[in-house]
């Protein structure tokens, strides 16, 4: 990915320029990192069997690649070129260390459905491909921008994709059951499928199908 | 003993498929799956990294960062559990490396085919997730060895599945919006399904 170049950097210290409008907008739908960059989709279907599940895992996300980004931008200038992907590996790593922690101490039981995947945060390719390819060439304050907007457009597909799930798969939300029961009286039955693995690459094969064809994107790949 | 070995074998192979259960290494099988050779570079690449990492970490796990594995150095309180993430991605960017030199060393012909995939690896979630998954299922040496190399074989399978089918539906007549990505999530999808027939299988 070529790394984007710095309009002059002109942000006064309240309130959002037009430029950092843009870059927390942009992930959201235009430039979405799972849907459209195909970024970090591994734990985007793991996690995504219960929304409680998945809202811990995006907030996990969208403050990783924030402050990681604000770290890496503040680092910039002092990143030798050739070791910059290791570099870049170690501060998101100790991030995802801190943030695993935190979940241990308060989230335990959450900590413990999510099992690995806190861990392999480090290897989400939305947080390295934001340090590599935005904020290695812009100043901290952006890169901390397009961070949070790329961790939240990450939590829009997340939320809407387990929320699918949960609700054909368990018939419930947040844990909370949804559908009512006289629909199970008259021999409703909850889409075993969905809790599955296949159930998640269907339902984000389709969400992409949707997105696609909503925004009349020809892409031939 | 052997038999365990074998039933762990196809278990991390075909039953729990890092990649169609457990979805791990996904954003290098969607971006390296248009051609069959491709895949096979890559999915050998992944194998061998694999049978190679697993066992280290689990080395490293079990000697320097397990409650109380530093007992031997006169600090039996020690728990350096936490430190499991940093040292393990450090481990595989490190082993990717010396992989990398040592094919270049004595087996030009492997590094060249292979050649480009290898950087590519260190950040394949496939390879951390594995070490992940030993140390949270408490595997010990010999099954560390094997859970490796199945999980890489596995994803191997994979990908080079999916790209023969991609191969195959290059001129088949798809709804725009679902050309590339999405089918080949939808693929995906169908290659889970068929692959959780193998579930209650074992030796």
């Amino acid at each position: 990915m070529a790394t984007e170049t710095a309009a002059p950097p002109a942000s006064p210290p309240l309130g959002l320029t037009k430029r950092e409008k843009k870059i927390l907008t942009d992930p959201l739908w235009d430039n979405n990192p799972i849907t459209f960059q195909i970024l970090g989709v591994c734990s985007a279907l793991a996690v995504t069997v219960q929304m409680k599940t998945a809202i811990v895992m995006a907030i996990s996300l969208t403050v990783v690649t924030a402050f990681s980004n604000l770290a890496v931008s503040l680092l910039r200038n002092y990143i030798p070129s050739k070791i910059r992907i290791i570099v870049q590996l170690s501060v998101i790593a100790s991030i995802v260390i801190v943030v695993d922690q935190i979940l241990k101490a308060y989230l335990y039981g959450i900590s413990k459905q999510l099992s690995v995947f806190v861990g392999l945060i480090i290897t989400n390719c939305i947080v390295m491909g934001r340090a590599e390819g935005f904020a290695m060439g812009n100043p901290p304050r952006e890169s901390f921008i397009d961070g949070i907007a790329n961790g939240l457009g990450y939590s829009l597909v997340l939320i809407t994709v387990s929320f699918i799930r949960e609700v054909l798969g368990s018939g419930s939300v947040l844990g909370f059951k949804v559908v009512p029961g006289f629909l199970y009286a008259h021999g409703y039955v909850n889409n075993g499928l969905m809790v599955l693995a296949p159930g998640a690459f269907l339902i984000v094969g389709l969400l992409i199908w949707g997105q696609r064809t909503l925004m009349g994107v020809e892409k031939h790949d | 003993m052997i038999e365990h070995y074998l039933s762990l074998a196809t278990k991390s192979i075909f039953v729990e498929n890092i990649l169609l259960a457990y979805f791990l290494g996904m954003c290098s099988f969607l971006a390296c799956s248009k051609k069959v050779e491709t895949a096979v570079g890559l999915g050998t690449a992944v194998t061998f990294v694999l049978t190679f990492t697993a066992p280290l970490n689990w080395i490293i796990y079990t000697v320097f960062l397990k409650p109380g594995a530093l007992s031997w150095a006169g600090l039996p309180g020690v728990d350096l559990s936490f430190l499991a993430f940093v040292t393990f991605i450090a481990v595989i960017a490190a082993a990717v490396q010396i992989v990398e030199m040592t094919m270049d060393r004595f087996a030009p012909k492997l590094y060249s085919a292979l050649g480009i995939f290898l950087p590519l690896i260190a950040v394949n979630c496939a390879i951390l997730g594995a070490s992940l998954f030993l140390v949270e299922r408490d595997y010990g040496f010999g099954e560390s060895v094997v859970f490796g190399f199945g999980a890489g074989l596995g994803w191997a399978i994979a990908i080079v599945a999916m790209s023969a089918m991609r191969h195959k539906i290059r001129y088949s007549n798809i709804p725009r919006g679902l050309r590339g990505l999405g089918m080949t999530f939808i693929l995906t999808g169908l290659m889970a399904m068929a692959f959780m027939c193998f579930s209650g299988i074992s030796l």
